[in-house]
């Protein structure tokens, strides 16, 4: 199949485009399911990296 | 080979059209919106695309491109199993299983660097000290494999010597990370992602077309399996579209656990560890925005790794069939149906006389497997006459077995002149991209995690913005200098190996138990990175062949043997990964298994979702 005789190989090569559909599978199915909600605690922290960044 | 590096005018355009964009996005995103920290202190969310592409480019650089894709020309494609590592562990359990708690427990606790993290998830503050060392001392090795992968490209499509585009690669490197520019811009690594997407699509489009076709083109590679170097066929390459032989005992197993320990395992696994990746998770605003970006991380390591992975491998077909007329004598017929020979390589002299060509490698005449296309009579310098073959070789051979020299070569010989401008500053944007934040790592891990840290009295120091800027600068010259002195075997895959395997075994098991158990220990923690370390370390310095050898202590411990263990075939092999990873895991639960647990308090405030 796809003139690669070694099955390890045609696993890999096959495996690396059945990996990806599954990715973009999840980020479909996945899309609204988690939570998105920025808390006092999330915009604390960015506001101290924001301020060690611009130091920098 | 051809000549076919210098700059032309078409070049210059290329290059000044992607340098004005960039500077143009960059100076857009200092005017706004420029960080992940920026978008989440703004409430919003960084798209899927930008956040997912950002996370790519800092994970790729020329490491992946030049050096990995320089491995699959030598060693074929069982570096298909990277890629796959790259998507299945870099991307969906990276971003599924860690992002989410990484991003939580470093908001709870307020870290903000990967040491900073482990040490206030386990109270300690000679773990963040222990963490910050390693990163200070290893990470210049990785950017050194950067950088050098960078600078080999540059040399071979610019026609210019290794030293000088090291020189400018290092200014560049330098002009971009020390004023400043080492904060992530996200739209410029977007915009950088972007060409180096386009890029790879052409690429991998041109390959196979230029071969006939997917199928026909593997085919062509299979039917050149007895043209593997006999130093490899030695060590069980069976060919590029094979795996190579498994077993152990014996010297034909050592290229199976070369490729799948060090090459594979290592960068697949030690991905998780990376303290710049990790630290990315902490800047995502929601686990939505990580599920979100998995589709597009996905593709765009699939296309940044898998196309250099099997470009490298085919560049051999590429070679055999349209690469530059090579001469000299058959020495055996390998398979006289396919017109394959192994041939004395010569060259013409003045005279017009045949001379052999001598390695300077064997100081032996230089042979390597041809397809034969053409037989006619000469004479050599003897006077004698003789049939002189001509043909075509695999892209190793054009390559004197250099695997660092594999894609730039591919890219020169075989792209149009002007992809290779545009492929250059994909390739530019990789390493910056990368190199920004190994630069920024290796600052903080010095100026926060160090120098904050190591205080008088143990009281905390306030942060040294001068220290970090000096650590930076310390940073670059150690890897230029790392760069400029070791040039061997594809250096740029085992730098990163190495830098990977390392952090895989000292912070995978505490990492991860940091994340996930309330029973894991500060002493455990302490002491699983310590074995993880000092295992990997002796393993580098007496075990593994290639490295001890290099550095010359197994030398002077057996009387000049490469390894403590190379009268036992495959060990010498063996990456440090496989010892020292189980050996971190297994103090990790051992030595918190005997050990007080942490207050509660303290888990209450780490995990305060399981009170």
């Amino acid at each position: 199949m796809l003139g690669l005789d070694d099955p390890l190989v045609l696993t890999a090569y096959l495996g690396i485009i059945a990996l990806a559909i599954l990715s973009i599978l999840y980020g479909l199915l996945r899309r609204n399911a988690a939570r998105d909600e920025v808390s006092d605690e999330d915009r604390q922290w960015a506001l101290d990296e924001k301020k060690v960044d611009d130091e920098f | 080979m051809p000549d076919h590096a210098s700059v032309g005018w078409i070049d210059i355009v290329v290059i000044l059209a992607y340098l004005s964009v960039t500077a143009y996005l960059g100076w857009l995103g200092y005017r706004g919106t420029r960080s992940a920290a920026d978008f989440l202190v703004g409430g919003r969310s960084a798209h899927p695309v930008i956040m997912a592409v950002s996370y790519g480019a800092t994970f790729i650089s020329t490491a992946a491109i030049v050096g990995f894709g320089g491995v699959a020309g030598l060693f074929g494609m069982s570096l298909l199993w990277l890629t796959f590592l790259n998507i299945g562990v870099g991307i969906l359990i990276s971003f599924i299983v860690l992002g989410e708690p990484t991003r939580r427990l470093g908001h709870h606790l307020g870290a903000h660097t990967f040491p900073e993290l482990l040490g206030q998830r386990y109270q300690s503050r000679a773990i963040q000290i222990f963490a910050g060392v390693l990163i200070f001392l290893f990470m210049p090795l990785y950017a050194a494999a950067v950088m050098t992968g960078g600078s080999v490209f540059a040399a071979t499509q610019f026609g210019i010597d290794f030293e000088v585009a090291l020189l400018i690669f290092a200014l560049i490197t330098a002009a971009y990370v020390i004023p400043g520019g080492i904060k992530a811009v996200m739209y410029t690594d977007t915009f950088q992602g972007f060409v180096m997407v386009l890029a790879m699509i052409f690429l991998l489009v041109f390959t196979y077309s230029s071969l006939g076709g997917v199928t026909e083109a593997h085919q062509y590679l299979d039917g050149m399996e007895d043209m593997v170097p006999a130093p490899l066929a030695k060590i069980g390459h069976q060919g590029w579209t094979e795996m190579p032989v498994f077993g152990w005992g014996a010297p034909t197993y050592d290229l199976w656990w070369i490729v799948i320990t060090a090459i594979i395992l290592g960068v697949g696994i030690g991905v998780l560890a990376q303290p710049q990746l990790a630290v990315r998770f902490m800047t995502v605003r929601s686990r939505r925005e990580l599920d979100r970006a998995v589709p597009i991380g996905a593709v765009f390591i699939m296309l940044m790794t898998g196309t250099p992975f099997l470009v490298g491998s085919l560049s051999n077909a590429w070679f055999a069939q349209h690469g530059p007329i090579l001469n000299g004598k058959v020495v055996q017929e390998l398979d006289a149906e396919k017109n394959q020979a192994l041939v004395e390589l010569m060259q013409k002299t003045d005279s017009g006389a045949w001379t052999a060509i001598i390695s300077p490698k064997t100081q032996a005449p230089a042979t390597a497997a041809l397809i034969v296309s053409e037989r006619q009579k000469a004479e050599d310098t003897n006077g004698n006459s003789f049939e002189l073959v001509g043909g075509r070789s695999s892209v190793v051979t054009y390559v004197k077995g250099d695997a660092d020299k594999i894609i730039p070569t591919f890219i020169s010989t075989a792209l149009p002149h002007w992809f290779g401008a545009i492929f250059f500053l994909a390739l530019l944007a990789a390493a910056m991209s990368t190199m920004s934040s190994q630069f920024h790592t290796i600052g903080t891990a010095a100026g926060r995690d160090l120098y904050e840290r190591i205080g008088t009295k143990g009281q905390q120091r306030e942060p040294s913005l001068l220290v970090m800027r000096l650590a930076i600068v310390v940073g670059l010259l150690i890897a230029v200098t790392i760069s400029y002195s070791i040039r061997q075997e594809y250096i740029v895959a085992r730098f990163t190996a190495i830098f990977f395997g390392l952090c895989a075994a000292a912070f995978l098991p505490a990492y991860i138990g940091g994340l996930f158990s309330r029973r894991v220990t500060k002493a455990g923690a302490l002491a699983s990175m310590t074995v993880g370390l000092v295992v990997s370390l002796f393993w580098l310095l007496l075990v593994k062949a290639k490295e001890a050898s290099a550095i010359g202590l197994v030398q002077l411990v057996t009387g000049g043997k490469t390894s403590i263990l190379a009268d036992s075939p495959n060990w010498p092999s063996v990456d440090p990964i496989v010892v020292a990873l189980p050996a971190a895991l297994l103090t990790l639960i051992l030595v918190s298994a005997f050990t007080r647990p942490p207050a509660a308090e303290h888990l209450d405030r780490c995990f305060p979702e399981k009170r």
